[in-house]
């Protein structure tokens, strides 16, 4: 009787606590629908936006933001292994422009409303349109748009008589700089920052990287590297390389590694993104970093390849996806008009130091007084192109990274014939990476 | 003393009525007592592993389901003649025999400095001792990568009197890579090493060593003739769990170079075509391989060795 007794409380314990749970589980959230928006790291900008655009609602939807990790292609594989599961808590996601065609093929993103669609094609950069769209449609909803610029010191260029007024090109740059014992900071580091400058620099030079964009079947895709202009990119590399004007630490130098030395001046060039502005003068209000350091800051477009040709420079930014299981689609779409308003891009640009995707923010008077460059930084989007768009980008960019890297040591031709070889196997998956 | 007086008992009468009740309602016992950890043990272990051994048979990725195809062994035809597996393999394999050769001995002579120290410090010292073991791996990976860093690292500046220039770039080329990388391996692990190895050093009977100082043994000749065979059993298992440790190192690698100069091992190969590629069918063979590498090791030592694993807990 006792034992029968035991077990009834026990059976009559466990019901009451799956009661408990169930109950937690499916008490609906009551108000308006909460819309996640999976956010890049920032300096809190997106989260700004977004209480903007929750106020703006008038109670219709509420925009709660999510994290991503730090890096691009780690922001990418939690997007999609969480889509590839039919995460519904996807509402709204920033997604690096590589890999918005991969997204889109795998159907991961929302069908666009023809209104929306309109309405994010007017007043936009052509590179960034370019970048959202795959197989004719625009898929992703252009956000803020970055671009390297070649940076340098104005009074190291002076003892140098280089003309900065004038369009300078790589071969230029590294005569001067090694002439003068300064250095040229690059992104040597083996990740997506090398196929960024090897992109720019095979774009400049006339070529792509792939040739047909928008194919499908991965066996088909054509690459475009041992091409002249793929084998003069690779000849840039390699100039610079032998002319021992690479800072210490090439190999492994990142953005942020190359922001230091050239803030400290032992780089006297530099290919990087407009964030190292914002980043010298929050140094100086600091007290970190003297006034007269972003004084003698100057910025040019992206150094040329071939001297007669304009140069295509790396495009960057954030694209607003709107997650294909999301339960509130429309909602959503509805708030990535908001989130992308003129309003906010020129806050997003003068608070967080990105630049819009917008032609018309480039005037505000506001951008102007704290982005002194961003005219140059607006031709620069204009003449910018995008990385190869391709549903298998991770493939072509973890070839290129591998097959170029030390980036100072490339044989033009041979590495080009490798990273061909590589990338085509890896498609056809018949190689590893 | 009680295993050996239990035993008769079930060996008196294995057929009587109430023996055989007994130890089959021990059993049960048994069965009641393990059973929700080998059911855990079977969901989180063995499921996961029959799972990739399946997905490895298979042309599949993550963002395209749909063109899934059965391959057969494809997959791994497909590793094994690629040089980039065999690369990995060797680079896996030179940082596990460096890391275990170096932390052996260095675990050895923790171990013995813990035994013998002042029954005071003791305490003290295996909590010292202890402490680099506590760190997580990744923040000690980063702690090594920023040590070595070319732009704000201290080692390069200190230690400029072993040849280090402000410009020598620790993970610019194969050789400094693995360096850094083998040392931050062996800074973190020998403590678990020292720590079997003193389990180990503490079986060995103190008659044994009194005997053989009283027969004019010098200290070397205890150690090779009386320590090190009575705590082999020991030493082989404390290799033995580092090893396999060692064989799946990732993140040091995955922290400071990120595969760069030829420093990728088998781990960070099956996560870069997993997590990296989305193709879970090729990722899936190359961890199903590197499965097989470490049931191989453990084979070779327990075979091969004669380890018996009871013997590092004392039984």
């Amino acid at each position: 009787m006792r034992h029968q007794r035991r077990r009834l409380t026990a059976v009559a314990l466990a019901v009451a606590v799956i009661a408990a749970m169930a109950a937690a589980c499916s008490s609906a959230p009551s108000g308006p629908p909460v819309l996640t928006w999976y956010i890049n790291p920032d300096d809190g900008g997106q989260a700004e936006i977004a209480a903007r655009c929750t106020a703006a609602a008038g109670g219709r939807y509420t925009i709660a933001t999510s994290t991503l990790p730090r890096q691009a292609s780690e922001q990418r594989q939690q997007l999609v292994r969480r889509l590839a599961a039919n995460d519904s808590s996807i509402d709204i996601m920033s997604i690096d422009p590589p890999y918005v065609p991969e997204f889109a093929q795998a159907g991961f993103l929302a069908p666009m409303p023809p209104q929306v669609a309109a309405a994010a094609r007017e007043d936009r950069v052509p590179s960034s349109i370019e970048a959202s769209t795959w197989q004719g449609q625009l898929v992703v909803v252009p956000f803020w748009a970055n671009t390297q610029l070649l940076w340098y010191r104005k009074s190291a260029v002076a003892a140098m008589g280089l003309d900065m007024n004038q369009p300078v090109t790589w071969d230029r740059i590294i005569q001067a700089a090694a002439q003068n014992r300064t250095q040229i900071a690059a992104q040597g580091v083996r990740g997506e920052s090398l196929t960024v400058w090897v992109n720019a620099l095979v774009e400049s030079a006339g070529g792509s990287i792939i040739t047909n964009v928008g194919e499908e079947n991965p066996d088909l895709v054509q690459l475009g590297l041992t091409a002249p202009p793929g084998i003069e990119a690779a000849r840039v590399l390699r100039t610079y390389g032998d002319a021992g004007v690479a800072p210490p630490g090439f190999p492994t130098a990142d953005e942020d590694t190359n922001a230091e030395s050239f803030q400290s001046g032992d780089a006297s060039f530099m290919v990087n993104y407009p964030f190292i502005w914002g980043k010298a003068k929050s140094a100086v209000e600091e007290g970190t970093l003297q006034q007269s350091v972003p004084d003698d800051y100057g910025w040019t477009l992206y150094p040329r390849v071939l001297p007669d040709r304009p140069s295509a420079p790396p495009l960057g930014g954030i694209n607003l996806g709107v997650g294909a299981f999301s339960n509130h689609p429309d909602l959503a779409y509805e708030a990535t008009t908001c989130i992308t308003s003129p309003e906010n891009s020129a806050y997003y640009f003068v608070s967080n130091g990105n630049p819009s995707s917008r032609l018309s923010v480039f005037d505000d008077p506001e951008v102007l007084a704290e982005f002194p460059m961003a005219p140059t930084i607006r031709e620069s989007l204009t003449l910018a192109a995008p990385r190869p768009q391709t549903a298998y980008y991770a493939e072509v960019s973890g070839g290129i990274q591998r097959t170029f890297h030390p980036p100072g040591s490339v044989t033009p031709g041979a590495t080009n014939e490798a990273a061909t070889a590589l990338i085509t196997a890896v498609l056809r998956k018949e190689a590893l990476l | 003393m009680s295993a050996t007086l239990d035993r008769p008992v079930s060996a008196v009468d294995p057929s009587g009525g109430r023996g055989n009740d007994k130890s089959r309602a021990e059993r049960k016992l048994g069965w009641y007592l393990a059973g929700p950890a080998f059911v855990v043990m079977l969901l989180v272990t063995a499921y996961p592993i029959v799972q990739a051994v399946f997905d490895s048979l298979f042309d599949y990725r993550l963002t395209d389901p749909q063109n899934s195809s059965f391959v057969g062994l494809g997959n791994y035809g497909v590793i094994l003649t690629d040089s980039v597996w065999w690369t990995s393999f060797g680079v896996t394999t030179f940082i596990t025999v460096v890391t275990v050769a170096v932390e052996l001995v260095l675990g050895f002579g923790l171990a013995l400095v813990m035994l013998n120290a002042l029954k005071a410090l003791r305490p003290v010292l295996r909590t010292v001792i202890l402490i680099p073991y506590a760190v997580i791996t990744v923040v000690s990976a980063f702690a090594w990568q920023f040590a070595f860093s070319v732009d704000s690292g201290f080692v390069n500046s200190w230690f400029s009197f072993l040849g280090a220039t402000p410009e020598t770039d620790w993970f610019g080329t194969q050789g400094l890579s693995l360096f850094v990388i083998c040392l931050a391996e062996i800074w973190k692990t020998t403590p678990f090493i020292s720590l079997l190895l003193l389990a180990g050093l503490a079986q060995v009977p103190d008659v044994l060593q009194e005997a053989a100082k009283v027969d004019g043994a010098s200290w070397w000749q205890r150690l090779r003739r009386v320590t090190l065979p009575n705590m082999k059993a020991a030493i082989m298992v404390a290799v033995l769990f580092r090893t396999l440790d060692a064989f799946r190192v990732f993140d040091s690698v995955f922290v400071m170079t990120a595969g760069a100069n030829n420093t990728e091992t088998v781990s960070f190969l099956a996560y870069r075509q997993t997590i990296e590629r989305v193709e879970i069918g090729l990722g899936s063979a190359v961890s199903v391989l590197l499965f097989l590498s470490v049931v191989l090791i453990s084979a070779l030592f327990i075979k091969g060795f004669k380890v018996d694993l009871s013997q590092a807990r004392g039984e």
